[in-house]
């Protein structure tokens, strides 16, 4: 070992031995950095082992176990069709309510658990991020990839009453697959601003029930977006969700409205959100394990 | 051409205090201190330094398969370095480069999930320290037989005994391989036993060509197992080079100064004892300059005590005992075993103690103090009064590394004689 003021870079001492391992290289953050996906991508398995952990851990020492990814939607949808359906006469495209609003929930209750619990996501891992070096996007990422397997529980319910009510499932069914993918990347953008706000502002965590709370009313859920005329219909678009329930709606229930401007505004508002969300998410990255 | 795997260049990491730091900042203290410091700049006062630089310009570079030892004191940046190192936060200036996995021993069990079964643990864990699956897999049984938990693997961990989980976690990491490892002495959890295991570990490491960094309050440890150290100060690299140096220079910072040939006054420190008679101060020296005074093994060393008495009396008891760092009383030099006895005059007295060959190992060590009139009861009793440091009297630039065998050191000389000489003695032993 010695000691010297400047010593010659590691990288121009390569060449001594071409096996030696990869280099790298620390130097302190410059402002904004890139989406580190190239990185995210080799850790891959790490996300993977993450996720699979998260589903694991879900239901241990629960009575009712994965039956929760049931009720939470079922019970909701019940009270809507309850009050919203029976006694409000509200609206629904000419679909029986419970199947309106069902169809609507079981996206819906995948956004809102995943931006609750990636919202906490890296606060509750603080001793992994004090300890560890890894790309940190991985804890909202597997945390809200972790509730696609509640989400496909509450698609199965669907497809039941959908068969209840003697919708017919066609191929046109498959227009979910991108609908999904829509609100995973809504989730996870939205996740992604929470959780690195809640790093350094832990109010985030008494802003994300009532955050949850006003976005369901500002989703058509419990009512159709046929309410509302264009231009007005396209521009509520704005709301990323939106596009995913109206979407749901159309592609498993038929209902009449192809939802195309508006599903195109909400996919450039969700990207928006997610990537701007993933950039300024790595920008705080760099002093989480100070701060957290 | 050097083959370095880990250089480091200008590092510093500095922190805001009070700000970073806390971690329960919410919104609106964060306006609010907006508002006090611009309110603050509008009447033109300065906002007071808030800056800390937990570690600040260090450079070194650690070759290929070398252990290097980090010492330095609480607060001194140790931990900061291998947060560094270990890319768990970043720093504020400079520059490091690795090559290769960096590991370390700082995360036992980091990730493991009580829920969670010892072999799901072990996935998870491995792959949170940076395995590949197949990797795990491949290593799966190796390290559930290292860790002696095979009966227990489809258990879920908050079942385990402390002891089976630090194993299994230890085991994990333990399998890591890493080309650059980081052990930090927090890995002196668990038995005397385990530590071994750790340390055992770590040896086996850098056999394999692996890179070693390890940090440490454990002086011994480091010179045996690290070639060359650096030591870190108040942020600042102080000292670089041979561990034996290195730690020498480290101890020498002990916590109370006691320099050779200057009066250590020993009043204000915690006693026992009538009083009626106390050592007030305390002078010690080699009486050689090459050691600058400081006692070497084997070499003399004199000690001249002031003692404060409050009527002329007779002293039959007066020792300087030297202790190790564990505590154990290695010399006892009292005047009653040779049957001394001192006649003190009331007031200041000078006495001297003189050890004509000092039968200890080069190290830290420890002295006590004591009075007493042969009884039992006490006069004074001062412990740890101060440290004493034992240098190594063999010339410097020799190379060798101070290989520490005996408790103490005796003198020796060895020599090959005719065989001859000695069969017939031999014989008749063996009859």
């Amino acid at each position: 070992m010695t000691l010297v003021a400047e010593p010659a870079s590691l990288a121009e001492q390569a060449g001594v031995d071409p096996n030696w391992p990869e280099l790298v290289t620390i130097e302190p953050p410059r402002g904004w950095t890139t989406l580190g996906l190239r990185e995210l991508w080799e850790y891959r398995e790490l996300l993977y082992f993450l996720t699979w952990r998260d589903i694991k851990v879900r239901y241990k020492q629960t009575a009712l176990g994965a039956a929760w990814a049931i009720i939470q939607p079922l019970s909701t949808m019940i009270v809507f069709s309850l009050f919203f359906g029976r006694l409000a006469r509200i609206p629904s495209d000419g679909v029986p309510y419970p199947l309106f609003s069902f169809a609507a929930l079981v996206p819906w209750t995948f956004f809102a658990n995943g931006l609750t619990q990636s919202a906490n996501s890296v606060v509750l891992s603080q001793n992994l991020i004090t300890k560890i070096y890894f790309p940190r996007l991985a804890v909202p990422i597997a945390t809200v990839l972790a509730g696609a397997v509640d989400f496909v529980l509450a698609f199965v319910v669907l497809v039941g009453l959908m068969l209840f009510y003697s919708t017919p499932l066609t191929l046109h069914a498959l227009w979910v697959i991108p609908f999904s993918l829509l609100a995973l990347v809504t989730a996870l953008g939205v996740g992604f601003w929470l959780a690195a706000l809640n790093v350094q502002y832990r109010d985030v965590r008494y802003a994300v029930p009532f955050l949850v709370q006003l976005w369901l009313f500002a989703t058509p859920i419990a009512y159709p977006s046929s309410l509302l005329s264009e231009p007005w219909r396209t521009v509520y678009g704005l709301n990323p969700m939106v596009g995913v329930v109206e979407g749901f709606r159309w592609a498993l229930l038929g209902t009449a409205t192809a939802p195309g401007a508006m599903v195109l505004v909400s996919t450039v508002a969700a990207l928006v959100v997610a990537i701007g969300g993933a950039l300024y998410f790595r920008r705080m990255e760099q002093t989480f394990a100070d701060v957290v | 051409m050097t083959t370095a795997a880990i250089r480091v260049a200008n590092l510093g990491k500095r922190y805001e205090l009070g700000r970073a730091l806390d971690p329960s900042r919410t919104i609106r203290e964060a306006l609010t201190e907006g508002a006090r410091g611009a309110l603050r700049a509008l009447r033109g006062q300065r906002r007071a330094p808030t800056e800390f630089w937990a570690l600040r310009d260090v450079s070194f570079e650690v070759a290929r398969g070398e252990a290097m030892g980090i010492i330095g004191g609480n607060g001194a940046g140790k931990s900061t370095l291998l947060k560094l190192l270990s890319r768990i936060t970043t720093p504020s200036t400079g520059r490091i480069e690795i090559r290769g996995r960096v590991g370390s021993l700082l995360e036992v069990g980091t990730g493991f999930h009580p829920d969670l079964t010892g072999r799901e643990n072990v996935f998870l864990n491995g792959a949170i320290l940076g395995m590949r699956r197949s990797e795990i897999a491949r290593k799966f049984d190796e390290i559930v037989a290292f860790a002696e938990v095979d009966r227990f693997i489809d258990t879920p961990v908050k079942r385990y005994s402390s002891g089976m989980y630090l194993r299994l976690a230890f085991s994990v990491a333990a399998h890591l391989e890493p080309e650059v490892l980081l052990v930090d002495e927090v890995l002196a959890v668990g038995d005397a036993a385990f530590q071994k295991k750790c340390l055992g570990k770590m040896g086996d490491v850098t056999g394999e060509g692996r890179t070693v960094l390890f940090v440490s309050h454990n002086t011994d440890a480091v010179q045996r197992l690290c070639a060359h150290s650096v030591l870190l100060q108040s942020g600042r690299l102080t000292a670089a080079g041979d561990s034996s140096d290195v730690v020498r220079k480290y101890l020498s910072l002990g916590l109370r100064t006691s320099e050779p040939g200057e009066w250590v006054d020993v009043t204000q420190l915690p006693r026992r004892g009538s009083g009626q008679a106390r050592v007030a101060s305390v002078l010690y020296s080699s009486g050689n300059d090459l050691t600058g005074g400081h006692p070497y093994s084997l070499g003399p060393l004199e000690f001249i005590l002031e003692v404060v008495s409050d009527s002329a009396r007779t002293l039959s008891s007066l020792a300087v005992v030297i202790r190790d760092q564990g505590g154990t009383n290695l010399v006892n030099a009292d005047i009653a075993t040779h049957g001394h006895v001192i006649q003190l005059e009331a007031g200041r007295n000078a006495v001297r103690v003189r050890i004509a060959a000092l039968y200890l190992n080069p190290g830290q060590y420890t002295v006590d103090l004591w009075l007493g009139d042969g009884t039992g009861a006490g006069f004074d009793h001062v412990e740890s009064a101060f440290p004493l440091m034992v240098l190594d009297p063999r010339p410097a630039g020799t190379g060798a590394i101070t290989v520490v065998a005996g408790a103490v050191p005796c003198r020796i000389t060895a020599s090959v004689e005719p065989f001859a000489e000695y069969r017939s003695a031999l014989t008749v032993a063996s009859s």
